[in-house]
């Protein structure tokens, strides 16, 4: 059974290390290392639309794991608060947005907003005072949604876990004390949740910065870098491939490893 | 008195409305309407232009059969995968949760996690990479077996399915094997039972609400894929996800494309309320922890 285990274990790694490794490669080819070189890290990050599409990737998971974390760390503050009934509803519904596939809502979010779109537009062009109205369109601002929807049902449901494993002593002893709720919250209850809060505004980061399905419809004319990278694996395999591939799996290797570490951080020794 | 309770009643369920509030925004504006409007146009009609247009018919879901061997082929590689999944997911899950030493479990598990949370685009290509012309068919053309084709086959897509779901079947398992208790397994060797039957009997049946929620969530997934079949099945394997993206973002048959999403949701649907029954049926903690 060890063998079998650590079979899987090098059939989970061995394709990755294989794309590490030719990311090094100073030939063209994937049949034989001829040598180390950073060449295909140059070329990469000397590539206008790939450093375009890596920055708007940035901004996106940024600010859509920002969105989520304080929406979902308050939907979870808010969900301990209400009756079974509320609590089932949300449950489901988070449920929902985080188990439909990602093609579904890439497609209904497209559909429902290309609609929204066409009704406001006119109606903004009509108040505007001048020629050029604004006009809203698919772009930043959905995928940050879309991606926001799944982020935030996830910190809901870390942090949630977090909260009900919560020491209530410490709030009621810390009420008894004639604290406000509002000190009981930032001196208890804050520093316990700190650590689910950050790691799920990590994992979201990650998710919307490895997300290729929804972006690929909601993005409009934008371009996030999976859709890139997507588009030039289609185009052809270049060794260039490998090293945006390389420097996204650190990223998100690294940014996992900081999530576990925050929730491993003052949970209980089993 | 009264006024100040009720006065303090009405601050509580002020702040818990308004902490619901912007989450509940979301879920509506982001979840709830766009389903909606896929549900509306899935009984419209395509404008000659393609787009929408307002009807109250059936036709889309009459026309279904149209895309008959996406279906086909999603119906049948999903299941496979994520049965193909099980198998391998379920000794390791095992191996993590009773045999391996204490001071591994959790780098070993945190090695299952970090593959899961990683760009499945990413993953994917690697496979892409290695069955592609230049990687393992030019290795074997070496040894001289020539003209070997691994990739753009139903094979190579099976293969993109395990590699990219394992760690999602894995981790529900692992949960239910470690929260089994050990006390059981003595017992039963202890009444006489061989190490086969104490398998059978008592660590496999207790186990079965992990295997039923991983097969659920990899069966799910895999239902909506696009990726792995379109890296690694070429244009030959191709799943409901193609058609969906071929009718939304090239052919604009939007109407048609949403009756397959519903159809596909509809599908989900399903296959969780079996999953569910199965689930509650045999008991026990469904809970999964993604990390």
């Amino acid at each position: 059974m060890r063998a079998f285990v650590v079979a899987v274990f090098a059939f989970l790694y061995l394709p990755i290390a294989l794309v590490v490794l030719f990311s090094f490669n100073a030939g063209h080819h994937a049949s034989e290392f001829t040598g180390f070189s950073v060449q295909w890290y140059g070329k990469a990050l000397s590539n206008p639309f790939l450093v375009e599409a890596l920055k708007n990737s940035l901004f996106i998971a940024t600010t859509s794991a920002l969105l989520a974390a304080f929406c979902g760390t308050a939907a979870a503050l808010g969900l301990q608060r209400v009756g079974a009934r509320t609590r089932a509803l949300f449950d489901a519904l988070l449920g929902a947005a985080i188990v439909v596939p990602g093609v579904v809502i890439g497609i209904s979010t497209l559909v429902a907003l290309v609609q929204l779109f066409a009704v406001v537009n006119p109606f903004l062009a009509s108040l505007w005072p001048t020629d050029q109205p604004p006009r809203l369109s698919l772009g930043y601002g959905s995928i940050i949604a879309a991606h926001g929807l799944f982020s935030m049902a996830l910190v809901t449901m870390i942090v949630g876990t977090r909260l009900s494993s919560l020491d209530r002593n410490l709030v009621e002893a810390s009420s008894d004390l004639y604290a406000t709720p509002l000190t009981t919250f930032r001196s208890i209850v804050l520093p316990q949740i700190m650590p689910a809060v950050i790691a799920g505004f990590l994992l979201a980061f990650t998710f919307s910065f490895d997300d290729f399905i929804i972006a690929f419809f909601v993005a409009g004319a934008q371009t996030t870098l999976p859709i890139y990278v997507f588009a030039s694996i289609r185009r052809g395999v270049t060794p260039e491939i490998n090293a945006i591939a390389t420097i996204v799996l650190a990223a998100s290797v690294l940014l996992v490893l900081l999530a576990q570490w925050q929730l491993g951080r003052r949970k209980p020794s089993p | 008195m009264a006024l100040s309770m009720r006065g303090s009643l009405f601050r509580k369920n002020l702040v818990t409305a308004l902490l619901l509030a912007p989450a509940a925004l979301w879920l509506v504006v982001f979840l709830v309407l766009p389903f909606v409007a896929i549900a509306i146009f899935s009984v419209g009609e395509r404008a000659p232009e393609g787009g929408y247009q307002a009807a109250l018919t059936f036709a889309q879901y009459a026309n279904l059969p149209a895309r008959a061997t996406a279906f086909w082929n999603t119906m049948v590689l999903a299941p496979a995968g994520a049965l193909a999944c099980l198998l391998v997911a379920y000794p390791v899950a095992y191996y993590l949760a009773l045999r391996a030493p204490q001071r591994w479990r959790l780098i070993l598990l945190a090695m299952i996690v970090i593959p899961f949370w990683t760009s499945l685009l990413m993953r994917t290509y690697a496979w892409m990479y290695i069955l592609g012309g230049r990687g393992i068919p030019a290795l074997l053309a070496y040894v001289g077996i020539e003209d070997l084709r691994l990739i753009n086959t139903p094979g190579a897509v099976l293969l993109g399915i395990v590699y990219g779901y394992l760690p999602l079947m894995i981790l529900p398992i692992y949960v239910s094997l470690e929260r089994l208790d050990r006390r059981l397994l003595e017992a039963s060797a202890d009444l006489g039972a061989t190490p086969l039957s104490t398998f059978l009997g008592v660590t496999l049946r207790l186990s079965l609400p992990g295997v039923t929620t991983g097969f659920s969530l990899v069966m799910i997934l895999l239902l909506g894929e696009y990726l792995i079949p379109t890296l690694l099945g070429g244009g030959k394997v191709f799943f409901i996800g193609n058609a969906l993206v071929d009718l939304f973002l090239q052919s604009r048959n939007w109407p048609f494309g949403s009756a397959i999403a519903i159809t596909l949701v509809l599908v989900s649907v399903v296959v969780l309320i079996v999953a569910n029954r199965i689930s509650t049926r045999l008991s026990g903690a469904r809970r999964v922890d993604l990390i």
